[in-house]
């Protein structure tokens, strides 16, 4: 028993765990690029997670056992029911969130290595360099994903908020602020106020570098913030000299920073525009003028209308955004889909890269409607065949549908790519308001003659659309 | 000199890992952005650690325990949470029958089968 345990306890066997743990975390992570691998990639992953924390627990000191498991539990006791329960809706906030409590790990235990080593003393320069990286980089991110959830939840206005002009400025001097307080302790200070000096600066950082960017961007911004922690949790690694830490967190960080800018360039944003901020800044102003040039031209229509128009095409292109996912419209999408084909009606979706709030949104909630693959087309693949639609039925989608980005070089999206709904015959938009999108920013599109408006939630509308369609 | 390479090797796995982590994700579709942003958010919840060896140390004073609790909590639950939302999300992606098996999830497999 004792040979055991002490061979269960020996370096070299804990390196070894390490190493087939973070084996199982690349290869988790290849199988999550593909469609078809990704279930089994993220279990992969989970198993060299679950790896990692048994090996650590076998390496660690004795003592303190309470703790680690009240801990345990208590981040259980969050997380699990947290992601359980969370609408599909509202997972790009509970990803935000998820990442924010990332980072403020890795600040807290940063401040705790303070406190434990008595300010770095004894302990080699590099080894507080890095944990003092991981602390402004982690508290940045934790409060950065804070208003990155808050934003999304709808807590924080979308909107963008800043100091104006001074914006740039401000974030520049918290940032030298926060480096020189990270001297200072690296060049032998142990004040501990100053560390804390450190992380507030930190912390106000974070957040004046996302209340400025508006909610669209949101989700670019939080895998930025994502790549962030990954890297505050390899600087940990060295700092704490633990090899599963450095792979995974600086796999995390190079994979997050690829992802970033993938997801920047399908929305056709450059990554320092979106961190500059801003977005949508003008739209108030942009906004209120074309609301003046177009004024009185809407015009809205009823569901028996509607329903008339739609049985009466032969092909017809769903176009779902955010207030179908908010509605949770998807099945009374699919009945009235059902509903069209057995009319004879040639129905598709087309699915925009960043509608709703998050790459691949409407997919994943068209998915779980069971709506056939077949019927949901990309972009660019949906964009040449609206001349030859009858009807583009909109559901609760509003900027990636605004024309504004090809036609108006002074918008603020203009030349994101956007679903060219304007070319179809005609055009219906179930929307709730004429309150403008995440955006900010007015949709020319609903004032185009061909342009009919069904105002109402997009669940009670879609229905109403399929009970009318059964009296045809 | 002891420390030194020590910090040598830990850069040098650094680099490496900076590395794979820019080959494994050359090319995803865009439907598995989220997805991916997600599983590996759950990753670098392995920060877990430095609480658990941190505490196992030594933690004395109520101050620190607190922090390291709050450290573990929140590292577990980025961890815990981060898998099951993708695990969820990915469940949906699959639900479907027959995915036309695409050639090693390019473009066309853009998602849910």
């Amino acid at each position: 028993m004792i040979l055991a345990s002490s061979f269960l306890q020996e370096q070299n066997f804990l390196d070894v765990l390490y190493i087939v743990a973070f084996a199982l975390f690349i290869q988790g992570l290849r199988g999550l690029s593909g469609p078809t691998t990704a279930v089994r990639g993220n279990r992969i992953a989970a198993v060299g997670m679950a790896i990692a924390v048994v090996a650590t627990l076998l390496n660690r000191g004795e003592g303190n056992w309470g703790l680690i498991v009240l801990g345990v539990a208590l981040g259980t006791a969050v997380g699990v029911p947290a992601a359980r329960q969370v609408k599909m809706t509202a997972m790009p906030q509970m990803v935000a969130l998820f990442n924010g409590v990332g980072g403020g790990a890795v600040f807290l235990i940063s401040w705790s290595e303070f406190r434990l080593t008595d300010g770095y003393s004894g302990t080699a320069t590099y080894v507080a360099v890095f944990s003092l990286f991981a602390a402004i980089v982690g508290s940045v991110s934790f409060w950065g994903s804070n208003i990155a959830f808050g934003k999304l939840q709808e807590i924080i206005p979308g909107r963008p908020i800043s100091f104006g002009s001074a914006q740039q400025i401000v974030n520049l001097v918290l940032l030298i602020l926060a480096l020189a307080a990270g001297v200072d302790i690296a060049a032998g200070s142990h004040s501990e106020a100053i560390f804390i000096g450190l992380l507030i600066c930190s912390a106000l950082l974070g957040n004046a570098v996302v209340l400025p960017i508006g909610g669209a961007d949101m989700p670019v911004v939080i895998s930025l913030l994502n790549a962030f922690t990954g890297l505050s949790a390899a600087a940990t690694g060295i700092a704490l000299n633990n090899t599963a830490l450095i792979v995974a967190g600086m796999i995390v960080g190079a994979s997050g920073t690829i992802l970033t800018n993938l997801m920047a360039s399908a929305m056709n944003r450059s990554i320092p525009a979106i961190v500059a901020g801003g977005f949508g800044g003008g739209g108030a102003v942009e906004g209120a003028e074309g609301a003046g040039e177009h004024a009185g031209t809407v015009r809205s229509t009823s569901a028996a209308d509607a329903a008339i128009q739609l049985a009466y095409a032969s092909r017809v292109v769903i176009v779902p955004g955010y207030g179908m996912a908010v509605a949770q419209a998807q099945h009374a999408v699919r009945e009235l889909t059902k509903e069209l084909e057995q009319r004879g009606v040639e129905v598709s979706y087309a699915i925009h890269p960043v509608a709703g709030r998050m790459p691949g949104h409407m997919n994943v909630l068209l998915a779980e409607a069971d709506v056939p693959y077949d019927q949901l087309k990309e972009m660019d693949d949906a964009n040449p065949e609206f001349q030859r639609t009858d009807v583009s039925l909109v559901i609760g989608a509003n900027d990636v549908t605004n024309p504004a980005a090809k036609n108006t070089p002074s918008s603020p999206i203009y030349g994101m790519p956007i679903l060219e709904v304007n070319d179809s015959h005609s055009v219906i938009v179930i929307k709730r308001s004429m309150n403008p999108g995440f955006a900010g920013i007015e949709n020319e599109l609903y004032y185009d003659p061909k342009t009919a408006m069904l105002f109402g939630d997009a669940k009670s509308a879609v229905s109403e659309i399929t009970s009318e369609l059964d009296q045809i | 000199m002891i420390l030194a390479s020590t910090l040598t090797t830990n850069l040098a796995i650094l680099v490496l890992a900076g590395f794979i982590g820019f080959v494994v994700i050359s090319k995803v579709p865009n439907t598995l952005h989220t997805p991916l942003m997600s599983g590996t958010n759950a990753i670098h919840g392995i920060v877990l650690l430095g609480g658990l060896l941190i505490v196992g140390v030594s933690a004395n004073g109520t101050f620190n325990k607190i922090i390291l609790v709050i450290a573990i909590a929140f590292g577990t639950i980025n961890v815990v949470g981060g898998f099951l939302v993708t695990d969820r999300m990915l469940e949906m992606f699959k639900s479907k029958p027959k995915p036309p098996k695409d050639a090693d999830g390019d473009r066309d497999g853009s998602g849910a089968p």
